[in-house]
């Protein structure tokens, strides 16, 4: 008996819930004893209370009267702001480095290889420091601040961008986006059953773009030129106007996208040559040109491969955003596990909110990613 | 009828390539200025390397202040010329990024525990290097016990340190007793088993020298700089390679508890970012032990760390184990081997040596990640150039361009001079699955 493999398996799963019922008792009687030594209150009490210190970004209202319940979400929707915004830019910058890597032209590729590898090879915090601390720091004051053109200001307070004040009529303007929207994209469903139904073809694209930009502008004509600029300009010793993005931000949203970037563009790489030749050689048999070869054959099976490590990439983002600790940052983990952790001390319940947070997000992309896997599956036999 | 068939017997001369096919100008043409778009890019990649490259020479070679004892080396005003990075600076202050505030007369202890270290990781990498099974025993049991032996020094760490150096020796022993039993009496002729041996005596003869001279304790407080990194790296990587294949192995268990609790560790640590971890690892872990216990500020990140990587490496391993055909659990259980001798006899050796190269991606992932300890107050070579620079001896405009700089170059060596080896040690295992 003592050697059937059934009555050993019991017998080990056991010993292994009795060791971890163990350790959680253990645990939790030490954190009972040790929270009593400390006098540390314990349960989610604190919530409500008032918070007592200024955030510079919120999204939300939020003031040094509000509460901690508050200020979690002014760093949780701070840490989605970045993090989304950094998504875009990271996925726009990776395809382009992804795709120079495997150009035909030496110098471009050999510049994006430079690139991917030495952004690989250093530490985001490092980066992030170096993005902080030895690019945006020295900037020189408001009074010498850089015009970027366009009315943008740059200085060491921040990126100054001019901000769109809308006036009475501007609705129009949104009306005729949203008629652009929706036209075209009804226009592309009917041309696709015209192709198929009678093989014509017609320019999708330009018929969008053109809608896209004449609507709205004759919506801004017509409603008599409701939309009027706020630029940033310099008063006494700031500047005042326009939309400031701090140079906390910035820092971290250039750190985070030129990180993330050299990763997708190794994946989109490996995506691309994981295509096998035949398959636009047999394209380039059936008579497709050169576009028509990488938008209809390449890429969507380039995107099948691409898709599972570019969201895990997506989730690194997110993740590694928290990172925003060490250059000040409000994000979730600044404000949240930082400053609220420190005034109130009580650790558990802080750590825990933020590793749940965290944990909503990757057990969301992850059953994305299976939603995606199992509609894109290769149907076989 | 006349033979009409023309045989050529002799082999023409191979005839010259036709013109502009070949050499520099035609590479040029094809490569660089093969269409207008081609040439667009060509001059945008030029126009960026002529705008940085020469710039960047400039800033850190020729404009370069290489000597000098104080800031005003490094002054444009005192100095009198265009000054680019301020290399004295790094030159005045390495030995504070390599040992941190280590007291300067115990060094030579920091120095040796890099040594063995060096010794380890050449055994342990190097393939052409023999007796693999007597490195593995100097890099996960006697460097970790030498190493904390001495760098904190003190009566306590020594007792343990000849307790390990005993305990070593007895299950050396036990193993080639019981390999005589089973009749190998060759054993003791093999230059294996006398090296085992000789790396357990040296051990414990220099215990015992260590021991007679007395070793001053040095609290974990002073250590700092690439000494601390290293040795983050290090525990990460000696503790959680096998605390990641016990957690592969858990996971793709038969058991259902075992596997939940597996299941349930991994993608919960996969699922946060490791600053949480390590907050949790300096605030929760001080809570959750009795207060007299209380880990060492120091010793709280590496448990984090190590528990960290050992469930990324944990999923690298679960793909070796998947990658094993399963003829050869078939193989080996059909032999009549138990679940412990068919792990380790057959299929680890074989999961392993396939996932090499994502065990070593884990490892620069890892070493990258050494520098998050910085946010939890640990003195780690990031924060030991950073803290430099605020110095007001070294307070000049091109200091942080020279540190970040410096940083970075020691960074990139060891991550790149890693990924290097992995894909080395990629192209080996292919070459060997070609046919």
């Amino acid at each position: 008996m003592l050697y059937d493999p059934k009555i050993r398996g019991y017998f080990y799963q056991l010993v292994m819930v009795g060791i971890v019922i163990f350790l959680i008792y253990t645990a939790y009687s030490n954190v009972v004893e040790n929270l009593q030594r400390q006098k540390i209150a314990s349960g989610l009490g604190f919530w409500g209370n008032t918070a007592g210190f200024d955030i510079n970004q919120t999204l939300i209202p939020y003031s040094a009267t509000s509460s901690y319940g508050q200020a979690f979400w002014v760093g949780l929707l701070n840490t989605v702001l970045v993090a989304s915004i950094g998504i875009v830019f990271a996925t726009i910058l990776g395809f382009l480095v992804g795709v120079a890597r495997l150009s035909k032209n030496w110098i471009i590729s050999k510049i994006a290889m430079i690139y991917v590898e030495v952004i690989r090879n250093l530490p985001l915090l490092l980066q992030l420091f170096f993005w902080y601390n030895a690019v945006l720091k020295p900037l020189p004051g408001p009074r010498d601040s850089l015009d970027l053109g366009a009315g943008m200001l740059l200085n060491n307070r921040g990126l100054f961008v001019p901000q769109p004040v809308f006036g009475d009529g501007a609705g129009l303007i949104g009306i005729a986006l949203l008629l652009a929207i929706f036209g075209s994209l009804f226009f592309y469903m009917w041309s696709k059953k015209q192709q198929e139904t009678t093989g014509k073809q017609y320019p999708n694209g330009l018929i969008a773009l053109a809608a896209l930009i004449l609507l709205p502008t004759l919506a801004y004509f017509i409603s008599g030129k409701p939309v009027t600029f706020n630029f940033p300009q310099l008063s006494g010793f700031n500047v005042r106007g326009g939309v400031t993005v701090f140079p906390e931000f910035f820092a971290l949203l250039l750190g985070l996208t030129t990180y993330t970037a050299g990763f997708i563009a190794e994946v989109v790489r490996a995506g691309i040559m994981a295509v096998s030749k035949g398959q636009s050689e047999a394209a380039g048999a059936l008579g497709l040109r050169h576009g028509s070869t990488l938008r209809l054959v390449v890429i969507p099976q380039a995107m099948r491969v691409i898709i599972p490590p570019l969201t895990s990439n997506y989730l690194n983002l997110t993740k590694n955003s928290s990172l925003a600790v060490v250059i000040g940052y409000p994000d979730l983990v600044q404000v949240f596990t930082g400053t609220v952790l420190n005034q109130t001390g009580q650790a558990l319940e802080v750590i825990a909110i933020t590793m749940a947070v965290y944990l909503t997000f990757s057990l969301l992309t992850s059953a994305f990613m299976n939603y995606y896997n199992s509609r894109m599956a290769l149907v076989e036999r | 009828m006349a033979n009409l068939a023309y045989v050529q017997h002799n082999a023409m001369p191979s005839q010259p390539a036709p013109p502009g096919t070949k050499g520099a100008v035609h590479w040029v043409k094809e490569n660089l200025f093969s269409s207008p778009l081609n040439t667009i890019m060509t001059l945008i990649g030029v126009y960026l390397v002529i705008t940085t490259v020469p710039a960047l020479a400039k800033f850190y070679i020729f404009d370069a202040v290489w000597t000098g004892a104080d800031r005003d080396a490094c002054l444009k005003d005192k100095v009198g010329r265009e000054i680019g990075a301020c290399w004295a600076f790094v030159v005045d202050r390495y030995q504070y990024f390599i040992y941190g505030s280590y007291p300067i007369v115990e060094r030579w202890r920091v120095n040796l525990v890099f040594a063995l270290f060096a010794v380890g990781v050449v055994w342990m990498l190097w393939q052409r290097v023999p007796f693999k099974a007597v490195g593995a025993m100097l890099f996960f049991a006697v460097l970790p016990v030498t190493a904390w032996m001495l760098l904190y020094g003190g009566s306590l760490s020594w007792k343990w340190y000849m307790v390990a150096a005993a305990a070593l020796a007895v299950w050396a022993v036990y193993g080639d007793y019981s390999a005589l039993k089973k009749g190998d009496t060759g054993i003791f002729s093999r230059p294996e088993t006398l090296l085992r041996y000789g790396v357990i005596l040296a051990m414990a003869l220099g215990g015992l020298m260590i021991g007679y001279a007395g070793l001053p304790r040095v609290d974990t407080g002073l250590w700092g700089g690439v000494l601390v990194t290293l040795l983050i790296a290090a525990v990460g990587i000696v503790f959680s390679l096998p605390l990641g294949i016990a957690l592969a192995l858990g996971r793709r268990s038969k058991l259902p508890i075992i596997k939940m609790f597996s299941v349930i560790f991994i993608e919960f640590v996969r699922g946060v970012p490791l600053i949480t971890v390590l907050f949790m690892a300096n605030t929760m872990l001080p809570l959750f032990v009795p207060q007299e216990w209380s880990p060492d500020r120091l010793l709280r990140p590496l448990i984090g760390v190590a528990l960290f990587a050992a469930a990324y490496m944990a999923e690298v391993v679960r793909g070796g184990l998947q990658a094993i055909p399963k003829g050869q659990y078939e193989g080996a259980m059909s032999l009549g081997l138990g679940y412990g001798s068919m792990m380790r006899l057959i299929v680890l050796p074989q999961a392993l040596r396939i996932v090499i190269p994502g065990i070593v991606n884990t490892f620069i992932g890892l070493f990258k990640d050494t520098t998050l300890v910085t946010v939890v107050g640990i003195f780690d070579f990031m924060r030991a150039v950073e803290a430099s620079m605020i110095d007001p001896t070294w307070a000049t405009p091109t200091t942080r361009a020279t540190g970040y700089a410096f940083a970075a170059i020691f960074y990139f060596i060891c991550c790149w001079g890693m990924s290097r080896y992995s894909i080395s040690v990629e192209g080996k295992l292919a070459a060997g699955q070609k046919r």
